[in-house]
C-alpha cells in the first residue's frame, strides 16, 4: 500500500479546521471551540497510527514522500539533481515521538483554550496554523522546508501572544519575534551557506556530504557553522544568556499557548541541535562537548537558583524550563548513547510535564485571577483535586523515580559522569535545587497561608480532567515502561553514534 | 537613411513600444477634444487596454531570436523581454490604482495627463530595457524621469505635492547630469556610443591610465544612477517625494521607476564595465575591481533604509525607506554577480512588484477613507475589515521575507548568489539578514496597529473600488503563488530566456 500521502495529511490536517472556521460566524463561541478542538484530532489519530505502524514492526520509511518543488536557476549541476529543494517529508523513531508529542499537546492545549475570552475564531485559526508549523518542523526532511515550517510557527505565535496574552502582551510578543527572528536569521545563513557549498539541503545527503573530505569546506567553516547553529537553536531552547524573551512569553502568553510553547516550541531547539548540529557536524560537535556541558550545567543551576526566589508561579515554571533544558545540553555533551538518549527523553518528558503544570496554572488563574504563590495559598482546601495533580506534576518534574523526569535525568547524568565526572558532579547540585524550589512553590500554593474563604472557587470539572489525566498517564507510562520511548529511538541513536564515531 | 533601408528593418520587434506610444498620443488627442467636465477615467481604461495589448504582443515576440534595428540602438534580447514584462505588469497595476484614485486638491482638470503620463513614463522604461546604445538609454531615462516629475506634482494645490515635484526635479536633474558626464568619458575613450562596440574596444584596453579614467567614469555613472535607485547615500529625495506624490504615483516610482533604474544599471555596468579590462586583454574586468564600492553602497542602503524606517510615523515615508532597503537587497546581487545574477534580479523585482503594489493599494484605500497617511490610521483595520487586514498582513509578511512568500524565495536567490561565488560575501549577506530582522520591527508595527489596537472609528470599508480590488487579488495571489511554487517563474525563464546568454551578443 502506498502510504506516502499520510505525512502530508498529518501536517496539513489542521488546515481543514481553518477552512471550516473561516466560514463560521465569529460569535458562536461554543461551536468554534468545539470545531477548533476537533480539528486537532486528525493529526492525533494519524500520529497514533504512525506509532502503531511502528509497533507492528513495519518500516517508518514507508511514509517518506518526495516531490519536486523548487529549482534554482542559472546554476551548474542542476541536471544532476543539485540546486533543487524538494518537498520531502519523512519520519524516523525520534521524529515520530516528537510528532506524537506535538499532536497530544496540541489537542490538550485546544481543550485548555476553553479559558480564552475573546475572538475565538481568530484564535483557533492561528492556533491551527501553529500546529501545522510544528508538525511540519519535525517531519521536514530538508533544511529549507524545515525553515519554512519553523517560520510558520513564528507568525501565529506572535499574534497569539500579542492579542490574547496578559498585561504586557505586546512587549512579550515583540521580544519573542525579535529574538526568534534573529535566531532564524542566523539559521538561514547557515542553511544558505550549506546550500551554496553543497547544492543540496536534504538532511541525509548533507550528513554524508559534509563529512566528505572532497567538499570545499574547511574545518574552520564547519566549526563556524556549528557555532551559528548553536546560537540559532540556543535562542529557541533557550541557552543562558539568550533566554530573557522566553520568561516574558511564559508569563504573558495565555496558558494554552504556553503549554504549546513550553511543551513543543522550545523542543525545536533541542531537535535542531541533535538533528543538524550533531547529525551534520559530528566532528565539530565533539570538539565543543566541554563547552556544551558547561553551558548545560550553567543553565541547570542558573534556572534552579532563580526559580527558588520567584514569587510568581509562572516565573518558577519558566526558570524551571531553563533549568530542565540544561539537562538536554548535559545529555548531548556526554556524546554517548546514555547521554543522548537521556537528552531525548528529557525533551519528551519535559514537554508533557510542563504542559501539565501550565495547564494547572491556567486552571488556578481562571478561578483566582492570580498566579502569585503568596495570593494562591491554601489551595489544598479549595481545590483539592487540582492541588493533588499539581503535586504529582511537580514530583514528576523534580525527577521522582517511576515518573518520566527521573528516567531522563538519570540517563543524562549517567552519560556525563562517564565522560566528564567533575562537571557532572557540579551539575548534581541542580537536581537537589530542583526539588527544593518545586516543593517550596507547590507547598506554598497548596498548604500555604490562605487569603480567601474559597467560596466560589471550584475544583477541576468536566473537560478539564482530560488534559491532566492524559498527561499524568503518559508521564507515569514513560516512567514505568521507558521502552515506549527507547525502542523507537534505538535506530536513530545508532545512526548518531555512528556519526560520532563511537 | 533611405526609405528602402527604413522599410528593411524588422520593425515588428518594436510592436509593444509602438502600441504604447500610439495610445499615449491618442489619449492626448482624445483628452483635448473631450468636454471639460467629463470624467477622464475612461482614458485610464484605454491605457490599461494598451498595456495589455503591448503585453500580448510582447508574449508573441518571446520566441523571436535576438535582433537589433536602427543601427543597433534598439535591441530585443531576452534581458529586454524579461524586464519589459515586469515594467508592463507594474504599470498595468499602477493604472488600476490610478483609476480608483479620488482626485482632489487641484487635480480635477489635469486628470487626462494623470493617465497618459504613466504611459510615457512606461515607454521610457521600455526603451531602456531594449537599448543597445548610450544615447537611447539616456533618452529612455529622461522620458521616464520627466514624466515622473510631472506626476509627482500633479496635485497642484497641495503643498507637499509641489515640494515633492520640486525636490524630485532638482535632485533628478543633478543625478542625470552626473550620469551624462560619466558617459561622456566612456564616449571619449572609445569614440562610440554603441554598447557592444564600446565593450569590444574596452576589452583590449591596455593603458593603465585609461583604466583610471574608466574607473572615474564608472563611479560617476554609478552615483548618478544611484539617485535613480534611491541607494544610500543618494536616497534623501525619496521620502519627501514619496510622501508628497499622489499614492498611485508613489507606487509607480517605487516599483516601475525603480525596476527601470536597475535595468539601466545592469545594461551599462555589465556591458561596459563588465568587460573593460584593467591591465591589458584578458585581465580582471573593472566591474570586479569596483565590487567593494557597490558592496559598501548596498550595505549602507540596507542599513539606512531599514533603520530609518523604524521611526517613521507616516506610512508613505515608511514605505519610501522600505523601498530603499529593498533596492539595497538587489544591489547585493549586483555585488556578487554570480552565474544566476539575471534570474535573481528579475525574480526579486517580480516579487517586489507584487508585494509593494499590493501594499500601496491598501494604503490608498485607507488614505481615501481617513484622509491622512499616518501609520496610526491603520489601527483596528482588522475589526473594520478583516479581509483587508489579512491581505495587508500577507503582503507585509512577504515584504519581510518570510518563507512561503515570494519575498523569501527572492532573498534566497540573493543569498545563494552571494555565497556561491569564488570569494563569498559573508559580511554583506550578514548585513542583509540582520537588517531583514530589523525590518520585522516596522512591518510588524503595522500589524500591531491593524490587529491589536482598537479603531478610532468603527466604520466599515463598504465599497472597495474595482481597480483596487483587482490589484489586491492579483498581488496577494502572486505573492503567495511565487512563494509556494517558485518553479513557475524559473520554468518560464528557462523556457523563454535561455539563461539570458544573449545579453552581450
Amino acid at each position: 500500500m502506498d502510504l506516502s500521502f499520510v505525512l502530508s495529511l498529518l501536517v496539513f490536517s489542521p488546515l481543514l479546521g481553518i477552512v471550516v472556521l473561516a466560514f463560521m460566524p465569529k460569535t458562536e463561541e461554543k461551536t468554534i471551540k468545539i470545531v477548533g478542538f476537533l480539528a486537532t484530532l486528525p493529526a492525533l489519530v494519524i500520529a497514533i497510527g504512525l506509532y502503531l505502524h511502528y509497533l507492528a514492526g513495519k518500516k517508518l520509511s514507508d511514509f517518506d514522500v518526495a516531490k519536486d518543488w523548487i529549482t534554482f536557476g542559472g546554476l551548474q549541476g542542476a541536471e544532476a539533481g543539485f540546486w533543487k529543494v524538494n518537498y520531502e517529508l519523512g519520519v524516523d523513531g525520534f521524529t515520530m515521538l516528537l510528532v506524537a508529542l506535538t499532536a497530544v499537546v496540541a489537542t490538550l492545549a485546544a481543550i485548555a483554550s476553553i479559558y480564552i475570552k475573546k475572538e475565538w475564531k481568530g484564535y483557533f485559526m492561528l492556533f491551527l496554523l501553529l500546529e501545522i508549523g510544528m508538525l511540519g518542523v519535525f517531519t521536514a526532511e530538508n533544511l529549507v522546508l524545515f525553515f519554512l515550517f519553523f517560520e510558520i510557527t513564528l507568525i501565529p505565535t506572535f499574534f497569539l501572544i500579542g492579542k490574547w496574552g496578559y498585561f504586557e502582551k505586546e512587549k512579550a510578543a515583540y521580544s519573542f519575534l525579535i529574538y526568534n527572528g534573529l535566531g532564524s536569521a542566523v539559521l538561514l545563513i547557515v542553511i544558505m551557506i550549506l546550500f551554496s557549498k553543497t547544492g543540496t539541503t536534504n538532511i541525509d545527503m548533507l550528513t554524508q556530504i559534509v563529512s566528505d573530505p572532497n567538499v570545499p569546506m574547511t574545518s574552520g567553516l564547519k566549526l563556524g557553522l556549528l557555532i551559528a547553529l548553536l546560537v540559532a537553536f540556543g535562542v529557541k531552547l533557550p541557552i543562558f544568556p539568550l533566554h530573557s524573551w522566553m520568561l516574558r512569553v511564559h508569563v504573558q502568553a495565555p496558558p494554552s499557548i504556553v503549554m504549546i510553547h513550553s511543551g513543543i516550541l522550545l523542543k525545536i531547539g533541542a531537535y535542531g541541535l541533535i538533528r543538524f548540529g550533531m547529525g551534520i557536524f559530528p566532528e565539530q560537535f565533539e570538539s565543543l562537548a566541554v563547552l556544551l556541558a558547561i553551558l548545560g550545567v550553567v543553565n541547570l543551576l542558573y534556572g534552579a537558583f532563580l526559580a527558588f526566589i520567584q514569587t510568581d508561579f509562572k516565573m518558577v515554571l519558566a526558570y524551571s524550563s531553563i533549568s530542565h533544558m540544561g539537562i538536554v545540553l548535559i545529555g548531548l555533551a556526554a556524546l554517548n548513547e546514555a547521554g543522548v538518549q537521556g537528552a531525548i527523553f528529557q525533551v519528551v518528558s519535559h514537554g508533557l510535564i510542563s504542559a501539565l503544570l501550565f495547564f494547572l496554572v491556567g486552571a488556578f488563574y481562571e478561578r483566582t485571577d492570580t498566579s502569585l504563590m503568596e495570593n494562591l495559598g491554601g489551595m489544598a482546601k479549595g481545590m483539592p483535586i487540582a492541588s493533588g495533580f499539581l503535586l504529582a506534576g511537580a514530583l514528576a518534574s523534580l525527577g521522582l523515580p517511576g515518573m518520566s523526569g527521573f528516567v531522563s535525568e538519570f540517563m543524562a547524568f549517567l552519560g556525563l559522569f562517564e565522560e566528564m565526572p567533575w562537571i557532572a558532579a557540579v551539575g548534581c547540585i541542580g537536581i537537589i535545587m530542583t526539588a527544593v524550589y518545586l516543593l517550596r512553590a507547590v507547598l506554598g500554593i497548596t498548604y500555604g497561608q490562605s487569603h480567601r474563604d474559597f467560596t466560589g472557587v471550584l475544583d477541576l470539572k468536566g473537560v478539564e480532567f482530560i488534559p491532566v489525566v492524559v498527561l499524568i498517564a503518559l508521564i507515569v507510562l514513560i516512567g514505568v515502561v521507558p521502552s515506549v520511548l527507547s525502542s523507537p529511538l534505538q535506530a536513530t541513536l545508532e545512526t548518531i553514534m555512528l556519526g560520532l564515531g563511537g | 537613411m533611405s526609405l528602402e533601408e527604413l522599410t528593411s528593418f524588422n520593425w515588428s520587434i518594436m510592436t509593444p513600444e509602438f502600441i504604447i506610444v500610439g495610445v499615449a498620443a491618442l489619449l492626448t488627442v482624445i483628452d483635448l477634444f473631450m468636454p471639460k467636465k467629463q470624467d477622464r477615467r475612461i482614458l485610464g481604461w484605454i491605457g490599461i487596454a494598451a498595456i495589455f495589448a503591448a503585453m500580448v504582443s510582447l508574449v508573441g515576440l518571446l520566441g523571436a531570436a535576438p535582433d537589433s534595428i536602427l543601427d543597433d540602438t534598439f535591441r530585443l534580447d531576452s534581458f529586454g523581454k524579461a524586464f519589459k514584462l515586469l515594467l508592463l505588469a507594474g504599470a498595468a497595476l499602477v493604472l488600476f490604482l490610478a483609476i480608483s484614485y479620488k482626485a482632489d486638491e487641484g487635480m480635477e482638470e489635469y486628470r487626462g495627463e494623470f493617465y497618459y503620463l504613466f504611459l510615457t513614463g512606461l515607454l521610457g522604461g521600455m526603451i531602456m530595457t531594449s537599448s543597445g546604445d548610450l544615447i537611447t538609454l539616456f533618452i529612455g531615462l529622461e522620458l521616464l524621469s520627466i514624466s515622473s516629475y510631472v506626476l509627482a506634482g500633479i496635485r497642484k494645490n497641495n503643498l507637499q505635492s509641489n515640494e515633492s515635484a520640486m525636490k524630485y526635479v532638482i535632485n533628478g536633474s543633478i543625478a542625470t547630469a552626473i550620469t551624462l558626464f560619466g558617459m561622456s568619458y566612456v564616449y571619449g575613450l572609445t569614440g562610440t556610443t554603441n554598447l557592444l562596440a564600446i565593450a569590444g574596444t574596452l576589452q583590449s584596453l591596455a593603458d593603465a591610465q585609461h583604466a583610471y579614467l574608466l574607473g572615474l567614469a564608472f563611479l560617476m555613472i554609478f552615483v548618478g544612477l544611484g539617485f535613480k535607485l534611491a541607494a544610500a547615500p543618494f536616497h534623501m529625495w525619496a521620502p519627501d517625494v514619496y510622501q508628497g506624490a499622489p499614492t498611485p504615483v508613489t507606487a509607480f516610482l517605487s516599483v516601475v521607476s525603480k525596476t527601470a533604474g536597475f535595468v539601466i544599471v545592469a545594461r551599462i555596468l555589465i556591458s561596459v564595465f563588465g568587460v573593460a579590462a584593467t591591465e591589458g586583454p584578458g585581465s580582471m574586468p573593472i566591474l570586479y575591481n569596483m565590487q567593494d564600492y557597490i558592496a559598501v553602497v548596498a550595505g549602507a542602503t540596507m542599513i539606512i533604509g531599514n533603520v530609518v524606517a523604524l521611526k517613521q510615523s507616516n506610512i508613505k515615508r515608511m514605505f519610501a525607506y522600505s523601498s530603499i532597503a529593498h533596492a539595497g537587497y538587489v544591489l547585493v546581487a549586483f555585488t556578487s554577480l554570480s552565474s544566476n545574477f539575471f534570474y535573481t534580479v528579475w525574480f526579486y523585482l517580480l516579487a517586489y512588484l507584487f508585494m509593494n503594489l499590493g501594499a500601496f493599494a491598501i494604503i490608498q484605500l485607507v488614505e481615501a477613507k481617513t484622509g491622512s497617511t499616518k501609520i496610526a490610521d491603520f489601527a483596528g483595520l482588522y475589526r473594520r475589515s478583516p479581509v483587508l487586514a489579512v491581505a495587508m498582513g500577507i503582503l507585509l509578511v512577504a515584504l519581510a521575507g518570510f518563507p512561503g512568500t515570494a519575498g523569501f524565495i527572492g532573498k534566497m536567490n540573493i543569498f545563494i548568489g552571494a555565497f556561491m561565488v569564488q570569494e563569498p560575501h559573508y559580511v554583506l549577506a550578514s548585513v542583509m539578514i540582520a537588517t531583514t530582522v530589523v525590518s520585522y520591527f516596522y512591518y510588524f508595527g503595522i500589524m500591531t496597529q491593524m490587529f491589536f489596537r482598537p479603531a478610532a472609528d468603527d466604520s466599515k470599508f463598504t465599497k472597495i473600488p474595482v481597480g483596487i480590488l483587482v490589484v489586491l487579488v492579483v498581488t496577494v495571489a502572486a505573492s503567495v503563488l511565487f512563494g509556494v511554487f517558485p518553479d513557475i517563474a524559473i520554468d518560464f525563464v528557462n523556457n523563454n530566456f535561455n539563461q539570458f546568454s544573449d545579453f552581450l551578443q
